[in-house]
């Protein structure tokens, strides 16, 4: 499979009245065709703002990309003005966000909303882009598409705009679809039906995905691939059973201790991780999760690791081996 | 997301939330709104210098003295703003105009506020019919125009009081009736406000507790309730100053208002228009002035809403 | 939707009761309807006795209420004043579209009284809405979108002073600069008077000229006001979750920020335009004395200074008939462009 999206070194920050915010802080990775990568961390490590600065969707001011490039089919997306860019967004990559509730414009009907990218995008006529869109909505799972294709975002559930809201990204056939935490906001039974809505379109579609997530239970179902991120950095790159059965970074053993599992002893207790994520107003030094590691060494205050191999398709920005607990 | 994602990293957050600017501007923008509130402050402590030390140096005989023979002079040494149209010094009359012109302001919105308040109160804190009744009153006084009810309320009152002499000196009983009618015609606002913050208040538990203890309502009302609910109706009643001053200067530009030989800075511009092409001072001192005093009180209002109220955001 | 309207109608009807009481006292004062309808030729006090009972005025409030609201042709009044009700009374009322005659233009009706004038205010106040509401719209849009550029600051600046402006007083700056001093420095200048010159007569042309102060000075304050509101409540919208939703579709800009934003942004600023009728009415009074301008605001000046009751009953509650049916369209267009709301 080639490559299709390839960031390298990207930085985005933030000016805010407090300081600057180190939102992501030069994270290269790349995707292929076809493929599910999933990106994981805590609230505010910087996995939607990386994802956001791709497409140009980062308010700026106050934010800024400071460096980086993001190839895709030969173009430099980060070098893109506004209308180039347009032409990328909703046709070749599009974004569903975690807040379906907020997400549709409530004042606008959802066939106007569904209709107005395969109009901008595929040039398609009013009528040939109704009966486009009311397919759409069937094959999203939204019975009698035609009909509520003139009904307002109010009228439909938490779950089912989320549906609304993938009709709406994957109106084009888009070959790239960032999902950005799409199940967060969402009840549990809802979670797992959207999950199975995004791998059957995937399918169908032929798509690569980019799911954005806080939840490794999410993950293990839906990713080949996995990014965890950590205050900007990607600290652990890795398929997704590797990551799971031999996770090789401090802040991934960490996050799979805190994630129940079905094969652990039923009174096994949780481990939360302790302190809270950095703050990203200080510029890092030394590696930003040496205060909460079980394995902190003496190095990890000063020189924060680079993300390096470790074997084929696996790298990891750590000073330490997790097994032995001892410097690499 | 851009927020919720930052949200977590940084603690004083709603900076970032919206709307988004970069630092430079942040710090810019909560500068300006400060020296404009500082501004707002400085003006008006110079303006009230001027109306009440002014009155040091220009007597207010001198202020209401007719001179025909120089009548429509335009500014020189003798007459700085020049006279007006009986030949009465504009920059002594601009002092003088302007004491009652404040004085209005300030005691105008003492009463909007004290029936604002006390119609709000009542409406909010009983509920069901008193505050269906007070409410129905309250839109139908906002129904009309205030400038049509002031019209009409002067002409009512009109003529009703003597001049009055306090401390030697006369002031036209016009003076009490427009700043009577002013406090009557616009509290409605203030009311609606305190309405709405006693119904979400009465409802706390601090409230809850001393109604548990027996504590008497008048006192539940005027010292649990409405001391939380202070800030929104000083901000209110700062702009209403401004609100009052304007009033002022149109009943009395209309001819409806101040009676002279009191000057105000809204009786002075009235007939002034007839003049405009030959004596433009006769406007552009009281009216200056005016513009002044109610361009310094609203940027008081909006600084005091900002430190005052943090909810509210106005960009 | 019909059944909402009729409802606010309904309710409407109270509201509009208990302005006519209120307004009715405070007609009791107004001066000497007597002396204002025949002026010095009733001297005798026979005659003055005689108009005041064919005016109602020796009967009770009450009672002058009620023959206003309703009318007393279904009763006597006694004219001769023996003690006697002889004369079938004239008057339908107000229920009946019957506002009674006017004092200054004897016995003319004082719906046909306002009916000659009102078309003159409802243009300029229609004039001026237009303007404000897209020089605000324009403005307001144009400042949130280039948030603290240097026009930003500039509009700032001026809607702060705007606000804080008599309409008298940005009147008398405008004519002086535009009218005496273009007229001084030879340059063409416009009309400050009247609403057309009587030399040449009521052209379309003309009344548009005369119309450039007036509304130019009605706009101005409240356009200041309303393109702020414009650029807070467009900032507002633009930082939305669904604004970030269109940007991601890749629609072009226009159609985010005319569609998508705008569509948002317009609730609030129908709500505030709605709420601010009464507002633009009163400043319709100030610009007509100035301006000369013969509509319903100079009548109702005139009128109220030479103690026109009914006149000025009549124009005070057609306005408050006009504010309420204002604020019902208002709504209405609410619900149509927020479909979350649907009145029942």
């Amino acid at each position: 499979m080639g490559t299709l999206l390839e960031v390298t070194d990207l930085r985005t920050r933030f000016s805010t009245p407090e300081g600057v915010v180190h939102a992501v802080n030069g994270i290269s990775y790349t995707l292929a065709e076809g493929e599910t990568l999933a990106v994981v961390g805590e609230s505010g490590c910087g996995k939607s703002v990386s994802m956001l600065s791709v497409l140009g969707l980062i308010p700026i001011p106050p934010g800024q990309i400071a460096s980086g490039s993001a190839r895709y089919r030969g173009m430099d997306l980060l070098k893109l003005s506004e209308p180039e860019l347009e032409t990328i967004r909703g046709r070749e990559i599009s974004m569903i966000f975690q807040e379906p509730m907020t997400s549709l414009n409530p004042v606008l009907t959802i066939g106007r909303q569904i209709t107005e990218s395969l109009r901008t995008h595929l040039g398609m006529d009013h009528g040939t882009a109704n009966r486009r869109a009311a397919e759409l909505l069937e094959s999203v799972g939204i019975p009698d598409g035609g009909q509520r294709l003139r009904d307002y975002p109010h009228q439909f559930s938490g779950g089912m705009r989320q549906r609304v809201m993938i009709a709406i990204a994957l109106a084009c056939a888009p070959s790239i679809l960032i999902a950005d935490e799409p199940t967060t906001a969402l009840d549990v039974t809802i979670q797992a039906q959207i999950v199975e809505l995004v791998i059957q379109m995937r399918q169908q579609i032929g798509m690569a995905v980019i799911w954005i997530t806080h939840d490794l239970g999410v993950v293990a179902g839906i990713a080949d691939r996995v990014i965890v991120m950590y205050a900007g950095f990607i600290v652990e790159e890795a398929d997704v059973e590797s990551l799971y059965a031999d996770p090789r970074h401090p802040y991934t053993v960490a996050l799979l201790a805190a994630l129940p599992r079905a094969d652990r002893r039923r009174d096994h207790r949780l481990k939360s991780i302790p302190g809270a994520p950095p703050n990203l107003l200080v510029k890092p030094q030394g590696c930003p999760f040496a205060r909460r590691c079980d394995f902190v060494i003496e190095r990890c205050w000063s020189d924060n690791p680079a993300l390096a191999p470790i074997a084929p398709g696996r790298k990891i920005a750590c000073w330490i081996d997790v097994k032995t607990g001892a410097p690499r | 997301m851009v927020e919720t994602t930052l949200s977590a990293s940084i603690h004083p957050v709603d900076e970032l939330l919206t709307p988004p600017l970069s630092l430079r501007q942040l710090v810019w923008r909560r500068f300006r709104r400060h020296t404009m509130a500082l501004f707002g402050v400085v003006v008006l402590i110079l303006l009230f210098t001027y109306a009440f030390g002014g009155a040091l140096f220009l007597t207010e005989s001198y202020a209401n003295q007719t001179e025909t023979g120089v009548r429509l002079q335009g500014p020189s040494a003798v007459h700085p703003f020049g006279t007006d149209t009986v030949g009465r010094d504009i920059l002594a009359r601009t002092i003088y105009g302007g004491q009652i012109s404040l004085l209005i302001g300030l005691t105008a919105v003492l009463i909007e506020t004290g029936f604002g308040i006390l119609i709000g109160a009542f409406a909010g804190y009983y509920g069901g019919v008193v505050d269906s009744v007070l409410m129905r009153i309250t839109e139908a006084m906002l129904n009309i125009p205030q400038l049509f009810l002031l019209i009409v309320m002067a002409k009512f009152f009109s003529g009703k009081l003597p001049n009055i002499t306090l401390l030697g000196r006369t002031f036209s009983g016009s003076v009490v009736v427009i700043i009577g009618i002013i406090g009557l015609t616009s509290w409605m606002y203030l009311a609606r406000i305190v309405r709405a913050e006693f119904l979400s208040l009465k409802e706390n538990e601090f409230v809850l507790a001393a109604r548990a203890i027996g504590t008497p309502r008048r006192e539940i009302i005027f010292q649990h309730i409405l001391p939380n609910s202070i800030a929104p109706i000083v901000v209110s009643a700062t702009l209403g100053v401004a609100n009052a001053i304007l009033s002022e200067a149109y009943i009395s530009f209309l001819g409806l208002g101040v009676q002279p030989p009191t000057a105000t800075w809204g009786n002075m511009l009235d007939g002034a228009y007839n003049y405009i092409d030959t004596a433009p001072w006769l406007w552009v001192f009281p009216g200056t002035l005016i513009v002044l005093t109610v361009l310094s009180i609203n940027f008081l209002g909006d600084g005091l809403r900002d430190a005052l109220d943090p909810r509210s955001r106005v960009a | 939707m019909t059944r909402y309207i009729i409802r606010r109608l309904l309710q409407a009807i109270p509201l509009l009761f208990v302005i006519s009481l209120v307004l009715f006292v405070l007609m009791q004062n107004m001066g000497d309807p007597v002396a204002t309808m025949g002026g010095r030729s009733v001297t005798r006090s026979a005659d003055r006795e005689r108009l005041r009972r064919q005016l109602g005025l020796d009967k009770p409030i009450a009672v002058q209420y009620l023959y206003w609201l309703v009318g007393n042709d279904w009763t006597k009044i006694d004219l001769d004043g023996d003690g006697v009700a002889e004369t079938p009374g004239q008057r339908q009322g107000v229920l009946r579209g019957d506002f009674g005659a006017s004092l200054v233009n004897r016995g003319k009706p004082v719906l046909q009284v306002i009916w000659d004038r009102l078309p003159n205010t409802l243009l300029l106040m229609g004039a001026s809405e237009l303007v404000i509401i897209i020089g605000a719209l324009l403005i307001g849009i144009y400042s949130a979108l280039r948030q603290y550029s240097v026009i930003d600051h500039v509009v700032t600046a001026i809607s702060f002073v705007g606000y804080s402006m008599p309409i008298f007083f940005i009147a008398l700056l405008t004519m002086y600069i535009f009218s005496v001093n273009f007229k001084r420095w030879g340059l063409p200048y416009l009309p400050t008077v009247g609403m057309f010159d009587p030399g040449v007569g009521k052209t379309t042309g003309q009344v548009a000229l005369h119309m450039i102060l007036p509304v130019f000075s009605l706009s101005f304050i409240y356009f200041a006001g309303y393109s702020r509101y414009v650029r807070s409540t467009m900032l507002e919208v633009m930082s939305q979750d669904y604004i970030r939703t269109a940007r991601s579709k890749g629609l072009p800009r226009p159609v985010i920020i005319y569609l998508h934003a705008l569509k948002n942004a317009s609730l609030p600023i129908v709500t505030v335009i709605g709420l601010d009728l009464p507002l633009l009415l009163a400043g319709a009074i100030v610009t007509e004395r100035i301006f000369a301008w013969p509509g319903m605001g100079r009548l109702f000046l005139d009128h109220a200074s030479r103690s026109d009751t009914p006149v000025v009953m009549g124009i005070l509650m057609m306005i408050s008939v006009a504010v309420v049916v204002f604020q019902i369209i208002v709504d209405v267009v609410y619900a149509w462009l927020d479909p979350r709301i649907r009145y029942s």
